[in-house]
């Protein structure tokens, strides 16, 4: 039972941490690759080399101090938070299942940053717009897996099993990246997300819940539970959405 | 308001605007959701509901969701 309740919680942090981690490097290496063919790798390279050296920094400097605060109003602020974020990538998710919302298309943001670099000039010297670009774009998306590591890790007193997560989902994504020198565009990142947003919702819900003292039936077995409630949700929301769908209704007249 | 700020408050604005990017954003909806939530959760608590409150916290949390999923589709209408 033991065993069962803990594994129940790890499956869940490292699914989402691993999950979120990967969906959001996929986005920053489309951004590094444009930087990178359009501009040359040097500038790129050092973009990203001092936004990983930033996001490190972040980690360090808060992860500590988050440990400091109490463990219930911890879970608690942690809960509202991956409440809100979880249900924003859900939301989101479901809207572009559904064809309410354009899916991410890496291809078409990868033609877009490019023509943006294009159009900006070459610089001489050291390339100010590529270092800019670069070091934005993995900053930007790294922010995101900084506050999912930080606020996952330490309210689940595993931000070490957090942090080595999210480290071997950037390592995989820059190890597939460089074998295909390409932007990895046949990634399924909206099944990724909304994977995602269902860890996150489920994780926020539970830290909410804990934070403000409830006790779930079965303790860290609950998770679980929520993981499958709100799976199943999720499919009877992107069923309903369908049935209104721009794509059906198109299909239909045609 | 002068162009060239002080570093210390550009970083301050950059980190409350992520923030309220990252939790408000396009959705405010959400944002307030959660807190209603929490509130309810709390009042719950305190009147001693425990039951109460483990089915009202998911079953709020989806109601949530469905609104806002809601909103969407229909202002995706009238566009």
């Amino acid at each position: 039972m033991f065993v069962a309740t803990v594994s129940s919680g790890v499956l869940v942090l490292v699914g989402a941490v691993f999950l979120a981690c990967a969906v959001e490097m996929v986005e920053a290496l489309t951004i590094v690759f444009a930087v990178g063919h359009t501009r040359g790798w040097k500038s790129a390279f050092e973009g990203v080399f001092v936004a990983l050296v930033a996001l490190v920094a972040l980690v360090a400097v808060f992860g500590p101090a988050l440990v400091q605060i109490p463990l219930s109003t911890l879970r608690l602020i942690v809960g509202g938070v991956l409440l809100i974020f979880g249900m924003q990538w859900l939301r989101k998710a479901v809207l572009r299942s559904s064809g309410f919302k354009a899916k991410h298309d890496e291809d078409a943001i990868y033609e877009e940053t490019v023509a943006e670099l294009r159009a900006s000039g070459q610089s001489v010297g050291r390339d100010r717009v590529a270092f800019v670009m670069a070091f934005k774009g993995v900053f930007l998306e790294g922010l995101e897996v900084v506050v999912t590591v930080l606020t996952l890790g330490t309210s689940a007193h595993r931000l070490g099993l957090a942090a080595t997560t999210a480290g071997i989902a950037l390592l995989l994504v820059v190890i597939i990246g460089a074998i295909v020198s390409k932007q990895l565009s046949s990634v399924p990142e909206n099944a990724m997300k909304m994977s995602v947003g269902i860890l996150l919702v489920s994780y926020g819900t539970f830290w909410a819940g804990e934070g403000l003292k409830v006790s779930w039936p079965g303790n860290d077995a609950f998770l679980a539970f929520l993981v499958v409630l709100y799976t199943l949700v999720t499919w009877g929301l992107v069923a309903l959405a369908k049935f209104e769908s721009p794509q059906k209704k198109a299909a239909a007249h045609s | 308001m002068s162009k060239k700020q002080i570093l210390p408050i550009r970083l301050l604005k950059g980190f409350a605007m992520f923030w309220w990017d990252f939790l408000v954003g396009d959705t405010p909806e959400l944002f307030i959701a959660a807190l209603v939530i929490i509130g309810v959760i709390a009042g719950l608590r305190g009147a001693g509901y425990n039951s109460a409150a483990v089915a009202a916290l998911p079953v709020l949390a989806v109601l949530s969701l469905g609104i806002s999923v809601r909103r969407a589709i229909n202002s995706s209408k009238k566009k």
